[in-house]
Order: C-alpha cells, then sequence, then structure tokens
C-alpha cells in the first residue's frame, strides 16, 4: 500500500462513520470523505425496533455525531447522493448527481437491505418492513391504529416489536418457516424461553408455515394466506425475514463476492485498496473455526472500523474480537457473547421461570458463547473470557460454579502466570 | 435546562446547558463532546460512555443498577467508587451544577 492521503468511505451507516471516527482517533491527518445514500446523518439502528416504534425517543436523539463533530474533525460528508460507481484503475468513485471523488484507499461499508417478500400482494398499504428510520415512522403510525398484526419472521426486530405492539394491546401472531424463534441465532432452550415470554404476553406464534399471499381490499392489506390454508386476518403487516448485503457496487467492480463482499483477516477485499466492514463485509471468522462469516451487528460494525483505521495507519491487525448483539424483548434483556450456532452441548445456570438465566454453550467441549437474559454479569464476563485463550470445558463452568467471573479472573491470572 | 459540566483529562471543561427527557449520554454527543462515545446508542452494553462523578455530587444520582454495574466491570479506563455510565443518568432539574470527569479513554 503507497501513502494514503485521500480515504473516501461508502456507506453512512455506523461502520461507515467509525470508520471516519477511527481514523481521527488514529491521527490519520488525510481527507476522510463519507458518502451515504441516506439523507439523515448516520444514525444508530438498534432503537428504530425498540424506542423509537414505543415513542420514547425521536429521530433527532438517534444520530450518532452531530454535524459540528464531523466539521471539527474534518470529516466531510455527502448525504443523499449514493455512489453508483467504483473506478478502480482511476482509483475514483461516482455518485449519482455525477460527483467524482478520488481516493488512495476505499473503504465499503455499504451495509444491508431488508430482504423482500416476494409473494403476491407484499405490496400493499400496510405490509411494513424495518430498516430505516422512515420505515420506523411508518410503522410507529400505523402501529398506533392497528388492531391485528401478523410478523412474518420470528428474528430479532419481529420478536422486539411484538412486544411492543402487545404492550400497546394489539393483536399480535408470529409466523416462521422455522420450528422455532431466532433460529439462526440462539439455542433452542433460548428459543423455548422467549416462546413462552411472548405467549405469556399473549402473542400467538405459528410456526413451520409459509407465506402463499397477503391479500387486501382497496390497496390495503387485510390478511395473510398460509400454506396450510389458513387465513390470518391483518390490518398491518410486518416482514422481518432477514436481510441482504448491498453488493450491488463491488459485484460491478468485479471484487470478489459471495454473501457479501468478501475480506481478508485484516478487511481487505480482492483489491489491496479497497476494504469491507460492516454488515456487507464476509470475513474469516475466529469464532467459526476460520469459515467465512457476515455479521450483522453493532459490535462488528465498530470493531472492524477500528481494525481498518488501524491498518491504513500502518498498524494490520486480524480481526478477532468477539461479537456480541443484544435484543430487547419486553423486560426480557437477552445479551449474547460469541457465536453459538453448531453448538453440541448447552449447560443452563439460572431459573428461566425467574427469567433470570445464561446458557452456556459448547462445541466440541469447549465454549462458543453464553446466551443471558436479564443476566448481565455473565454477559460482560463472558466477554471477556472469550477474548482470552482459554477456552472453559464444561466441567470447568461447572467448577467455578458458573461464576463467569470468578472464571474470568482466574484464567487471566493463569495466563499472566504462564508469562512470567 | 440545567448546567452540566464536562472536565476533560486535560482539564479543559465543556459546560452543556442540558435539557430534561434526555440522558447525559445523549446530550453529550448531541453536542459534540468528545470524549463520550456511546456505541451502542445508550443500551448499556458498550461502557463507552463512562463518566467519573463527584463523590459529593452522587446522592443526586440514581443508585447504579444491576446493569450498569455489570458493564462498569468494563470500562476501558480504571473503575472507581466514582464511575457512572451516562447514558443511565437521565437529567432531571436536581442535576444542575454536575461536574462529570472524562476518563481517559473509552475504547
Amino acid at each position: 500500500m503507497s501513502a494514503v492521503e485521500s480515504i473516501v468511505v461508502v456507506g453512512g451507516g455506523q461502520a461507515g462513520l467509525q470508520t471516519a471516527c477511527s481514523l481521527r482517533d488514529e491521527k490519520f491527518a488525510g481527507r476522510i470523505l463519507l458518502i451515504g445514500d441516506e439523507q439523515h446523518l448516520p444514525y444508530q439502528r438498534p432503537p428504530l425496533s425498540k424506542a423509537l416504534i414505543e415513542g420514547k425517543v425521536e429521530p433527532d436523539a438517534l444520530t450518532l455525531r452531530p454535524s459540528k463533530f464531523l466539521d471539527d474533525k474534518k470529516i466531510e460528508i455527502l448525504c443523499g447522493d449514493p455512489v453508483v460507481a467504483i473506478e478502480r484503475v482511476e482509483r475514483r468513485v461516482r455518485t449519482r448527481s455525477g460527483a467524482s471523488s478520488a481516493y488512495d484507499h476505499l473503504v465499503l461499508a455499504t451495509g444491508t437491505r431488508h430482504r423482500p417478500l416476494a409473494v403476491p400482494g407484499a405490496d400493499l398499504a400496510g405490509v411494513c418492513y424495518l430498516r430505516s428510520i422512515g420505515d420506523a415512522l411508518a410503522l410507529r403510525k400505523r402501529l398506533a391504529e392497528a388492531e391485528q398484526l401478523v410478523i412474518i419472521g420470528g428474528g430479532f426486530i419481529g420478536l422486539e416489536v411484538a412486544a411492543i405492539a402487545r404492550k400497546r394491546g394489539v393483536r399480535t401472531t408470529v409466523v416462521d418457516i422455522a420450528p422455532r424463534l431466532m433460529a439462526r441465532a440462539v439455542s433452542s432452550i433460548t428459543s423455548e424461553y422467549f416462546h413462552d415470554h411472548h405467549a405469556r404476553s399473549g402473542v400467538t406464534f405459528l410456526y413451520q408455515v409459509k407465506i402463499d399471499a397477503i391479500v387486501g381490499r382497496d390497496g390495503k392489506v387485510t390478511g395473510v394466506l398460509l400454506n396450510t390454508g389458513e387465513h390470518l386476518k391483518a390490518d398491518l403487516v410486518l416482514v422481518g425475514i432477514g436481510v441482504l448485503p448491498n453488493t450491488e457496487l463491488a459485484i460491478a467492480a468485479q471484487l470478489t463476492v459471495e454473501d457479501g463482499i468478501v475480506v481478508d483477516d485484516v478487511l481487505t477485499t480482492s483489491d489491496p485498496d479497497i476494504s469491507a466492514v460492516g454488515d456487507c463485509a464476509v470475513f474469516p471468522c475466529r469464532w467459526a473455526d476460520d469459515q467465512p462469516r457476515r455479521l450483522e451487528s453493532v459490535q462488528n460494525a465498530v470493531d472492524q472500523a477500528r481494525t481498518v483505521a488501524a491498518k491504513l495507519v500502518g498498524r494490520p491487525k486480524r480481526y478477532a474480537s468477539v461479537p456480541w448483539f443484544w435484543s430487547d424483548q419486553g423486560d426480557a434483556k437477552l445479551q449474547i457473547a460469541g457465536l453459538t450456532a453448531g453448538h453440541d452441548h448447552v449447560l443452563l445456570s439460572g431459573e428461566m421461570g425467574d427469567d433470570v438465566f445464561s446458557v452456556f454453550c459448547f462445541k466440541g467441549g469447549a465454549l462458543v458463547g453464553v446466551e443471558s437474559v436479564n443476566r448481565p454479569a455473565d454477559h460482560i464476563a463472558a466477554r471477556r473470557l472469550l477474548q482470552g485463550d482459554v477456552r472453559p470445558s464444561p466441567d470447568h463452568i461447572v467448577d467455578f460454579r458458573f461464576d463467569v467471573k470468578a472464571l474470568e479472573a482466574h484464567a487471566r491470572s493463569s495466563a499472566a502466570e504462564a508469562r512470567s | 435546562m440545567p448546567l452540566i459540566t464536562f472536565v476533560h483529562p486535560d482539564g479543559r471543561e465543556e459546560i452543556l446547558d442540558v435539557s430534561v427527557n434526555t440522558t447525559i449520554m445523549h446530550a453529550a454527543v448531541a453536542a459534540g463532546v468528545d470524549g463520550i462515545v456511546g456505541e451502542c446508542g445508550g443500551s448499556a452494553m458498550c461502557a463507552t460512555c463512562h463518566v467519573y462523578a463527584s463523590v459529593d455530587q452522587a446522592d443526586v444520582l440514581p443508585p447504579v443498577s444491576a446493569v450498569e454495574d455489570a458493564m462498569l466491570d468494563s470500562t476501558a479506563s480504571e473503575r472507581r467508587k466514582e464511575s457512572r455510565l451516562s447514558c443511565q443518568l437521565h437529567v432531571s432539574e436536581a442535576y444542575e451544577g454536575l461536574v462529570l470527569h472524562l476518563p481517559e479513554t473509552q475504547t
């Protein structure tokens, strides 16, 4: 890599903004231009399905950094004018309005978009998605008038909204193609807990069903037709069936793309002058036996941004941060440290009936992740524990009576002893 | 609209006129106070809005919750008895004159 004096970041989400901020934290003195396709300054997305829908915060409060801060840091920002082409040979990007910007290094933080539901009737009024501030405000307005909500997809977003809808007294049904909730993200024991948790507040669940069509009258949704022949009445439908990475720019520029923009362990794409970070990047994941993974989370966005910033000022370091996630569903706060998919053994600590517990997930006899509900101390200690080199076995965890904090402290002092 | 003072590690002071119905973290971020990060947006998940509140003002602040207590164990700068997460401090008129010291680093 030759001397980098000008960096262009494509994508105005949390990963893009954090890349710009981290470059300044790393004392990068050159030009930084951040180009986003939304009109709004970069904002936080997690509250869209939580506090914003509930009416506890307004959009302005979600702005990650005010323009004064960006001015002070000499971060140039171009909102609402998406990049339409990367010219790799000339090292330039072009935007829709025709503006052209040269780069020495380009960072792609293009994020994801919602996966569209491809069935007849999906374009009826009252069929909503939740990805942007605009989506969230529209859903909030409709939720205030809704009587019967059908949520397609029992993932984090769907369940967060289900909890809020039930608080408002909206009849709520969640339908999922999978046999259990959040199937890709959590253990079955945690799925079961959340099923019971939401069922207690009156949410109805239908599993292993597909949507045949969304039906309506006068252009407005009136129901959902399932492959079982069942017809669910609905005046509001939320589709939360996952996201698709925004890879069109990268594909057009002939970068290597699979289920996302492929990067190496320092987050460089197949072009040494281009990196990718956040939800759009597929990286060799330390937490998945170095297999390619794409993670959609604040943690991944922020930590990858920092990794790229450090690389661009000459301190490349393998991206190996412990993944963590959270989801607030009614009064149950789910916190996940590590990646628990593919585990072959679990241990439960605490009482699910008390709504306070952790599920320790193991693979091949080693801890791979911990899912905690209303048990933040376990979560934090698990993050620190996983960041170290020790991979506790189930026996280890039991020996320490599930006291993750004590186990983590012990692991740290053992490591220190081994070094001295 | 209480006045709240942020003291940077180098002694520089920033005084904000903060509206109630927000948190100290949000107010600081909105005003562009360098040194408050708040990367999780106020969900008590990241411990990057750490502040030190003066001991003699501790009684105007709410008690530390279990979530905040757990998170304070993972701050980048040393946890002290004055340590708080500013996302958990909902501004009220009682905060008038509050002085908060910023840690050396949040990450």
